[in-house]
C-alpha cells in the first residue's frame, strides 16, 4: 500500500484530510443503533476533479470509498463497514444555477437542503424544492441517493423522482453526465426519450458512484401555507380519508400519525393536511374542500377536525423539528426509524405492529406515514427513541427494528434506506433474477468493489 | 354521584321559556320552545338534544336559575349523544387529565389560578397589578375547572374531576382563589352550586381583583382614549352579574366600549368550540357575522376576556382592522407597561 495519506493531502491539501483518531471516531458512526466502524482516512474534497482523483487513488490502492453527506440517514449507510476513505462532501456546497422559468436548480454533491432553501428564499421566493423534515444540514445528493421524501412528495413523488440531471464520478474515476446535461448545457431532464441511466445511481446508496452535481426540480412557492388535522379513533378510516383527500388534487403534504404522548394524542390517529395558496380566498377554498370531503365521518362522529391554532407555529415549520424533539424524549438523543414504502391501505396493520413492538420491547414509539404521489404509496415510519447511554435499550431498539423489517417484507413492502443487514434480508427475499441483475450491474460499474462496500452486496 | 338541582316544576310554571326563545342557534316560537323544554323536563327526546351548540346562553336566559343547559348536557350523556366527534371528545378528556405535573408557586392564603391556560400565567406573572400575588400562582390540570367537558356532554367527567380540583386547592390550604379564567370562577360558583358541590375557598373573580388594583394604582393610569368592542366568552354566561365589572374597568382606563348588536345576551361564540360541535360552515358563518358586527362600529380594539377566544378569533379580527387585546394587557397598557405600538 502506498502513502495514501500523502496522496490525499496532495489532492485536497493538508487541512482537508485526516487520519487522527478523534476525527475518525466521529466519522465511524451515525446517530442510529448500528455499531461504529472506523475509517482509515477522511477527506473533504472541494471539486469534481478532487473527487475523481480520490476515486482513482482508491482504485489504485484497492481501498473502499464511502461518500458521505451529513450522516443523518440513521441506518448506518455512511459507516465505513470495511474501513477505507470516507469522502465528506460538505465542502462541495455551491448552488450552481437556478433556471427560474424551467424551474430547476443545479447544486453540487454536498449542498445542504438548508442552503438551497435559504438561497431560494433570498433570490427566488416564488420557488421551492421538496424539503425533507431531516435536519437542514443534510444533503440533497444523499437524499436522492436514498430515495428521500419531502414536503412535495405527496404531489410530485419521491425526491429522487425530481432529479433532472446528474453528474457522477464513477467507481472507475470517470466523470459521467446523465440526462439532458449529457447533450447540452441544460439540466431540465434526467432521461426523457433516452434510456434512463439515473436509475443506476438513485437508490444505490453511494455504491455506484459519487454524485458531484444534481439537477433538482423546483416548484411554485405559494405565499401562504396552512393546515388542518383530521382525527379519528378508527385506524381503518385513515386510508379512506387519505383516498378522499388525494382525490381533491389540491393538497401539498399529507401525513398520518399517532403517538401515545403527550396525552392529547393518545388513542387517536391524526391526518395532517397541508395546503397552500397565494390569497386567503385560495386557502379558504381549499380548507372548505378538505372539510367537505370528510364530512361523512364528522356526521357519523367517527372523526373530526381538531383545534390547531396552538400547534400551528410548530407544525408549519420547515423542516419540522418535532421529529428531532421526539428523539430526545427518553434523553440521550438516540432515534431510529424504519420506513417501509407500502400501500396506504396497509396503514392499520402497520399501526398495530408499531404498538405491538413497542410493548414487546418496552420502547417509546411514534408512527408516521407520509403519502406519496397522491396516494400510490406511503412511507410508514416506525420510530423508536432511545438513550444512547443505555446499551440494553439500544439492543431492544435493534431487535424491534429487525422485526419491523421482517414484517414489512412479509407485507410486500419495500424497506426504505435499509441498513446493510436489512439490505441482505431484502436481497434474500427478492426474485433471484432481479437479485442477479443487481449483482451484475454492481460488478460492471464497480469492478474493484470499492464503493461503499458492504451495502447492496449480493453474497 | 352529584345530581343536578333542576326542578321540572319551575319549568312547568314558567310564564315564558326564555331559555330556548333567546337561543341564537335554534329558531323557535314560544309554543315550540315551551314544548321542547317540557319534553326535556320530562326526560323525553327533544330536537334540542341534537341541535344545541353548547353556547351556555340558556343558563343566562333562564330567569329562575333552573339550569337548562346542564339539563341538556345531562340528558345528552345519558342517551350517549356525542356533540363533537368521539375522537375529539376523548382528545379533550385526555389532554386535560391530571398527571401530577401542576406548577405551584409560593402559595399563601390567596392563590392566583391560571387554569390550564399558559398565556394567562404569562400575563399575570409580570406587572404591577399582580406584583404582590404573581409568585403565588398555580397552573395545571390539577387546578383546571373541568367545565369545558360540558361542551362535549361529558358531565360524568365534570362531576368526577371537579371535586378533585377542589380538593387540590383545599390541600394547599388556601382561603381565596383568584380565578384568571371566567370558566373557573363560573364553575366554582354557578356550576358547583347547581350540583350542590361545596367549594372549600372563596372564589374571586379576576376582574374584581383588577378593578381593586386599578383603583389603588389610579395615579399611574394614563387614559388610553381608545374605542373598543368586547368579545364576551361563553363562560361569562354563568356569571352575568359580573358584566358590569368590565365596564367599570374600561371607564378607569379611558376606553370607550362601543355598542354593537352581538353583545350581552346576544353575544356570539368565538367559533372555537362551535367548529368542533357545529362544524366549519356554521362556525365560519358565526365568525363572519360576529366580526362584521365588530368592524361596523369602527372600534380601534377588540377586547378579549378568554385566551381561547383570543387564540381563535385574534388574527381574524386583526384582519378586519381591529387590534386584538386581552383585558389584562389593556390594563398594563394604561399603566405604561406595554406600549400601544407593541400591542
Ligand atoms: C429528525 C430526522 C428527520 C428526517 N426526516 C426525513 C424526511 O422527512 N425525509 C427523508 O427523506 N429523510 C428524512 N430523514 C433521513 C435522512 O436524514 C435524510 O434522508 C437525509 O437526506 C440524509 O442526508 P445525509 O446528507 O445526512 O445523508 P448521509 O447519511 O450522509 O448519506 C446517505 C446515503 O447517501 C450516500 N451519499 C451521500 N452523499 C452522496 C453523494 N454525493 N453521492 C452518492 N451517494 C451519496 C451515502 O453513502 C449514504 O449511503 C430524517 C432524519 C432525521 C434525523
Ligand atoms: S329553563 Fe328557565 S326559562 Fe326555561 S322554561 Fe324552565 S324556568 Fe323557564
Ligand atoms: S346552550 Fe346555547 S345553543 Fe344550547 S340550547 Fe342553550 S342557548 Fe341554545
Amino acid at each position: 500500500m502506498g502513502d495514501i495519506l500523502g496522496s490525499l493531502r496532495e489532492i485536497v491539501g493538508e487541512r482537508w484530510v485526516s487520519d487522527r483518531p478523534e476525527e475518525l471516531w466521529y466519522y465511524s458512526r451515525d446517530p442510529g443503533v448500528l455499531e461504529p466502524h472506523r475509517p482509515d482516512y477522511v477527506v473533504a474534497p472541494d471539486s469534481v476533479e478532487q473527487v475523481q482523483k480520490i476515486v482513482q487513488l482508491a482504485v489504485r490502492e484497492k481501498v473502499p470509498v464511502v461518500p458521505m453527506g451529513n450522516a443523518m440517514a440513521l441506518t448506518g449507510l455512511v459507516i465505513p463497514l470495511k474501513g477505507g476513505i470516507v469522502v465528506d462532501m460538505k465542502r462541495m456546497n455551491r448552488i450552481l444555477e437556478v433556471n427560474e422559468r424551467a424551474r430547476y436548480a443545479v447544486v453540487e454533491g454536498g449542498t445542504s437542503q438548508g442552503a438551497l432553501k435559504a438561497y431560494l428564499q433570498d433570490h427566488y421566493p416564488h420557488l421551492r424544492h421538496s424539503l425533507p423534515d431531516a435536519p437542514a444540514a443534510t444533503t440533497i445528493a444523499a437524499n436522492v441517493a436514498l430515495h428521500g421524501q419531502g414536503r412535495l412528495t405527496q404531489q410530485y413523488g419521491f425526491n429522487s423522482e425530481m432529479v433532472c440531471g446528474l453528474e457522477v464520478v464513477l467507481p472507475t474515476g470517470e466523470v459521467c453526465r446523465i440526462g439532458s446535461p449529457s447533450l447540452g448545457p441544460y439540466w431540465f431532464s434526467r432521461s426523457h426519450t433516452l434510456p434512463d441511466l439515473s436509475g443506476l445511481f438513485l437508490g444505490w446508496l453511494g455504491t455506484t458512484g459519487i454524485i458531484t452535481k444534481v439537477g433538482i426540480r423546483l416548484y411554485p412557492n405559494k405565499k401562504l401555507r396552512d393546515l388542518e388535522i383530521f382525527v379519528t379513533d378508527i385506524p381503518e378510516l385513515v386510508p379512506e380519508a387519505i383516498y378522499r383527500l388525494t382525490h381533491l388534487e389540491l393538497l401539498e403534504d399529507i401525513t398520518a400519525w399517532f403517538q401515545p404522548k403527550p396525552l392529547m394524542f393518545k388513542d387517536n390517529y391524526h391526518v395532517t393536511i397541508y395546503f397552500t395558496g397565494d390569497t386567503e380566498e385560495e386557502l379558504e377554498f381549499k380548507r372548505k374542500m378538505v372539510w367537505g370531503c370528510l364530512q361523512e365521518f364528522i356526521d357519523s362522529k367517527d372523526g373530526g377536525f381538531m383545534g390547531v391554532d396552538p400547534l400551528k407555529p410548530q407544525l408549519l415549520e420547515m423542516p419540522q423539528r418535532s421529529v428531532a424533539e421526539f428523539a430526545d424524549v427518553p434523553r440521550g438523543g438516540g432515534f431510529e426509524y424504519s420506513g417501509p414504502i407500502t400501500l396506504v391501505e396497509h396503514f392499520p396493520k402497520y399501526a398495530e405492529k408499531v404498538v405491538e413492538l413497542a410493548r414487546k420491547y418496552d420502547l417509546l414509539y411514534s408512527g408516521m406515514a407520509r403519502v406519496i404521489s397522491g396516494g400510490h404509496a406511503m412511507m410508514f415510519a416506525i420510530s423508536f427513541a432511545f438513550n444512547r447511554a443505555d446499551r440494553d435499550m439500544m439492543e431492544r431498539v435493534k431487535k424491534a427494528m429487525d422485526e419491523a423489517t421482517e414484517f414489512a417484507l412479509q407485507m410486500g413492502s419495500i424497506p426504505w434506506k435499509p441498513n446493510f443487514m436489512e439490505q441482505r434480508m431484502i436481497l434474500e427475499k427478492m426474485d433471484p433474477v432481479t437479485r442477479e441483475l443487481i449483482h451484475r450491474i454492481r460488478r460492471l460499474m464497480d469492478p474493484h468493489g470499492i464503493m461503499n462496500p458492504g451495502n447492496w452486496e449480493v453474497q | 354521584m352529584w345530581a343536578l338541582r333542576y326542578d321540572p316544576e319551575i319549568c312547568r310554571e314558567c310564564p315564558s321559556p326564555r331559555c330556548l326563545l333567546q337561543c341564537q342557534y335554534m329558531e323557535m316560537g314560544e309554543e315550540e320552545a315551551r314544548g321542547e323544554i317540557l319534553k326535556l323536563s320530562r326526560g323525553e327526546d327533544s330536537r334540542v338534544l341534537e341541535k344545541c351548540m353548547t353556547c351556555y346562553g340558556c343558563e343566562e336566559y333562564c330567569p329562575y336559575g333552573n339550569h337548562p343547559y346542564f339539563l341538556i348536557c345531562e340528558m345528552r350523556e345519558k342517551r350517549g349523544i356525542y356533540t363533537a366527534p368521539r375522537p375529539i371528545t376523548n382528545q379533550w378528556i385526555n389532554m386535560t387529565q391530571m398527571q401530577g405535573r401542576a406548577l405551584i408557586g409560593k402559595v399563601g392564603e390567596v392563590v392566583l389560578s391560571s387554569c390550564l391556560l399558559p398565556s394567562l400565567g404569562t400575563m399575570a406573572s409580570t406587572g404591577e397589578i399582580f406584583s404582590q400575588i404573581s409568585s403565588s400562582m398555580v397552573f395545571g390540570a390539577e387546578f383546571m375547572c373541568p367545565a369545558v367537558h360540558t361542551h362535549f356532554a361529558k358531565m360524568s367527567v365534570v362531576k368526577e374531576r371537579l371535586p378533585q380540583v377542589l380538593d387540590n386547592f383545599r390541600k394547599l390550604g388556601v382561603k381565596r382563589v383568584i380565578c384568571l379564567h371566567d370558566e373557573c370562577y363560573g364553575t366554582f360558583t354557578t356550576l358547583a352550586k347547581a350540583y350542590g358541590i361545596e367549594v372549600p375557598f372563596e372564589p374571586v373573580y379576576y376582574m374584581d381583583f383588577l378593578l381593586e388594583r386599578l383603583e389603588e394604582l389610579k395615579p399611574k393610569i394614563t387614559p388610553l382614549n381608545i374605542t373598543a368592542v368586547y368579545q364576551r366568552p361563553c363562560s361569562n354566561r354563568w356569571i352575568p352579574e359580573k358584566q358590569d365589572v368590565l365596564r367599570r374597568i374600561l371607564d378607569l382606563l379611558g376606553v370607550r366600549l362601543l355598542d354593537r348588536n352581538h353583545q350581552g345576551e346576544r353575544s356570539l361564540c368565538c367559533g372555537g368550540i362551535l367548529r368542533l360541535v357545529g362544524g366549519y360552515k356554521l362556525a365560519d358563518e358565526i365568525q363572519r357575522r360576529n366580526i362584521a358586527d365588530m368592524a361596523d362600529t369602527g372600534a380601534d380594539y377588540c377586547i378579549f376576556n378568554c385566551p381561547a377566544c383570543q387564540e381563535t378569533l385574534g388574527s381574524k379580527v386583526a384582519k378586519a382592522g381591529l387590534k386584538p387585546i386581552h383585558i389584562i394587557d389593556l390594563c398594563k397598557m394604561a399603566l405604561g407597561e406595554i406600549s400601544q405600538e407593541e400591542e
